[in-house]
């Protein structure tokens, strides 16, 4: 064995580079305060091991980047881990980035002879962020692509070439694959590549100059290894914990938590996404842009040139150091930095914790999430791209739609559908159960009927039906309120709701009096049709009554001899006048009707 | 190891030594550039490229914008072209819609023309806003808050009534950050 060792250290000289590499003098023996630069290493190394095993899963295209991460995140074994840790990693790499560059200036590590290797070190910082900013993007979800639209925005601002940079950046004028291919060459390869280039000078530096002394020495110098190497060790170790703690934290205190990192609904240029915000670490960039001093015209000072003196300022403090107070300086500069940033952090997530619109966006951008991930797990799949998953369910659009054109009269639950309650007074009835049991059980009780929630706000209030609800049903006997009772039964069951099949299913001996009774005893059809056809009928046609066929057909033109013909109130016809597509009320039909795909339990 | 190293071979003349030192710089320059050149070929080519949004689009119907005048937002579905696709019917952006009369019509686009963002409509306030910088704008789209980050007021677009109902917009997006409403072209 010796031998064969021996042979190799001839031709390539590893036992000496091991020596120099383990053996490297520690003015003062090893120190908490010297991991640092390790721990940094530590998380780089996990970052490059689990970005190569995710870009092997990976694929950057608008049509596949949010169903690839999708993919990793929900379907492939570990991939909620493997994802947590890339993700979380880059986090807590920030953090020790800060903490890095506060030891190496409160310490004075900055100073001659090690000023190139200061340079490096910073440089390195801006490359780590740049790989934040660009892998934020990736997953192609609502949240990178809006954050990213302001960042690359932003460019734009920079005088004569912001434009043509922003075009370049995105990869042309619009985003999309090539604002994806581009962003993914730089995260996973120009930016690595210079990271490894620059990282291999910095610790070659830092080995040539040996590292910077905290004084008064404590203790005789030793060598890095075992000493420095296992403090070091346990650092990283620390380091990981804190991460997987982050991964899993979530489930820690409930059981159906997240696991791993998050991933909102896939981009969406005409979905409103009023949660953007960037990543924790950019917040106090973000809040400085929002400061009154930048507004209008004056932006470029808060989002260019002050970032840009400051980094300058950071790359002359080895020179600023040598004055007597140049070092009290540049630790003053650092304090005000990361308390400036600190305060900024602060502010915007106390500004977001006040701001009810801000809060409601967030929860329907989660609500989004946790659902585009139940239809893409749905039998159904992911047919052309995850974005036409919830354009097309009735659950996500169903209520966006009802908010935006029905509750301006309407009402769902006393809100829009969406947990928003409008502004304008409600004038028509709530549809929340329309054509339920419970729901008919209220139009047919005297003291509601006349509700806002019902005929209330509209002329139908002094309508026929109010009426006969008011003066007849009111004085209805025992019997006859159980009658009642079967024909509301064998009237909702013509809706065939979803929540209802069951009972509609166990009570089809009472639905079959109850129809018979709706022909006969209660009048009913006096005005209404129901199952003959009836040339007199002035009110809307029972047969079918709720059903997804009947309320098309009614929404699509209320004023059709079938329902109010020419007594109609208000009402559009929203489908004859083109307010809404075919397909459009066929979403509102189906998610007040209760029907949407469901996971099986 | 030391006869690894230069300094112990026999000079050269120098003219032959200037020429050999030229040809090599120039070689080593050649070759080196070649594939960066190449490279930065395609890498501009996105400076080329036209924003792919096309002419007029069907929105809506004038049915469905209330005489008051509050906006109301559509989204947007076109074809698009993105790099080697051609979508059609896919969603490529949002316009807020407005009557300011019995047949006239206001348009804009709903991205924020300071950064980006999505502006939403707060009809309580009856004026947009930004839920990113806090620009806000009047329902007519003008600048509202005077220390708005927004240079601009919201983008308005080309908008007509064909056939005497149909809503038809004329969607672009333009440089945002600006104080003039430049197109991404």
């Amino acid at each position: 064995m010796k031998s064969l060792l021996d042979w190799l250290d001839q031709r390539t000289g590893y036992r000496q580079i091991t020596r120099e590499a383990l053996y490297e003098n520690i003015p003062g023996g090893s120190r908490w305060r010297y991991v640092w630069g390790s721990t940094l290493t530590f998380a780089l190394a996990v970052q490059f091991i689990t970005g190569i095993f995710l870009w092997m899963a990976y694929s950057p295209s608008s049509q596949t980047a949010w169903e690839s991460v999708y993919y990793i995140q929900d379907e492939m074994v570990g991939g909620w881990l493997l994802r947590g840790l890339h993700h979380y990693t880059a986090q807590v790499m920030t953090v020790l980035l800060v903490l890095h560059l506060m030891q190496v200036v409160i310490d004075g590590a900055y100073k001659a002879p090690r000023e190139v290797n200061f340079w490096f070190g910073l440089v390195l910082l801006q490359l780590v962020l740049a790989l934040s900013l660009t892998g934020y993007l990736l997953a192609w979800d609502q949240k990178g692509y809006w954050a990213t639209k302001v960042a690359t925005n932003i460019i734009s601002i920079i005088p004569y070439i912001g434009p043509s940079l922003q075009k370049v950046i995105i990869g042309g004028a619009d985003y999309g694959h090539h604002t994806l291919t581009r962003f993914f060459a730089l995260h996973a390869g120009v930016l690595p590549g210079m990271i490894i280039a620059l990282l291999a000078g910095h610790i070659y530096l830092f080995r040539r100059h040996g590292i910077t002394a905290r004084e008064p020495k404590r203790r005789p110098d030793a060598a890095f290894w075992p000493d420095q190497v296992l403090r070091d060790a346990i650092a990283c170790l620390a380091v990981l914990a804190a991460v997987l703690f982050l991964i899993v934290r979530h489930r820690l205190f409930s059981s159906h938590g997240l696991l791993g990192a998050d991933l909102a609904a896939p981009a969406d240029p005409s979905e409103a996404y009023s949660a953007a915000r960037p990543e924790w670490y950019f917040l106090f960039l973000f809040q400085f842009l929002k400061l009154k001093w930048f507004a209008g015209t004056r932006e470029i000072w808060g989002a260019i040139i002050i970032p840009g003196l400051i980094t300058g300022v950071a790359f002359l403090m080895p020179f600023i150091g040598r004055w007597k107070l140049g070092h009290r300086f540049n630790l003053g500069l650092l304090w005000m930095l990361i308390g400036g940033a600190g305060l900024l952090t602060y502010m915007a997530l106390a500004d977001d914790a006040k701001n009810p619109e801000y809060r409601l966006a967030v929860k329907q951008a989660e609500r989004e999430a946790e659902r585009v991930k139940v239809l893409a797990r749905s039998p159904a799949g992911i047919q052309s791209s995850g974005i036409a998953l919830l354009r097309a369910d009735a659950f996500t659009k169903g209520p966006k739609l009802f908010a935006e054109k029905c509750a301006l009269c309407h009402r769902y639950d006393g809100h829009d559908g969406t947990g928003k309650t409008p502004t304008d007074p409600q004038s028509a009835s709530d549809l929340k159960g329309f054509a339920s049991r419970e729901w008919l059980t209220g139009l047919l009780d005297p003291e509601k009927v006349t509700s806002t929630n019902y005929f209330g706000a509209t002329k139908f209030a002094d309508g026929k039906m109010a009426k006969f609800v008011k003066k007849d049903v009111a004085h209805y006997a025992p019997e006859q309120r159980e009658k009642l009772r079967k024909v509301i039964a064998a009237l909702s069951a013509e809706a065939q709701l979803k929540s209802q099949i069951v009972f509609d299913h166990r009570d089809s001996a009472l639905i079959e009096e109850g129809r018979t009774l709706l022909q006969t005893e209660t009048g009913c059809t006096d005005c209404h049709e129901f199952q003959k056809k009836d040339e007199d009928a002035t009110a809307p046609i029972l047969a079918g009554y709720g059903s997804r066929k009947w309320l098309i057909s009614f929404v699509t033109n209320p004023e059709h001899p079938s329902f109010y013909g020419r007594r109609n109130d208000r009402m559009a016809a929203f489908g004859d006048k083109g307010i809404l597509k075919a397909s459009e009320i066929g979403l509102i039909a189906d998610w007040l009707r209760g029907y949407w795909y469901e996971p099986p339990q | 190891m030391e006869n690894m190293h230069a300094q112990n071979l026999p000079p050269q003349s120098d003219r032959r030594g200037f020429f050999k030192k030229t040809f090599a710089t120039v070689i080593v320059a050649i070759i080196g550039l070649f594939p960066v050149a190449s490279g930065l070929t395609v890498f501009f080519d996105p400076l080329r490229r036209k924003s792919s949004t096309t002419g007029a689009v069907r929105v809506t119907t004038l049915e469905a914008l209330p005489i008051d005048g509050v906006p109301r937002k559509f989204p947007l579905v076109a074809s698009r072209i993105d790099a080697w696709n051609t979508f059609t019917e896919v969603p490529i952006g949002a316009v807020y819609l407005r009557r300011t009369g019995e047949k006239t019509l206001q348009a804009f686009n709903a991205s924020c023309p300071h950064a980006g963002c999505f502006v939403d409509y707060l009809p309580e306030r009856g004026a947009f806003h930004c839920p990113c910088h806090e620009s806000t704008f009047t329902a007519d789209g003008k600048i509202d808050n005077p220390d708005s980050p927004a240079q601009r007021g919201l983008d308005d677009l080309k908008v007509e009534i064909r056939n005497s109902k149909e809503v038809w917009v004329e969607f672009r997006n333009f440089q945002a950050g600006h104080a003039e409403k430049i197109p991404m072209a």
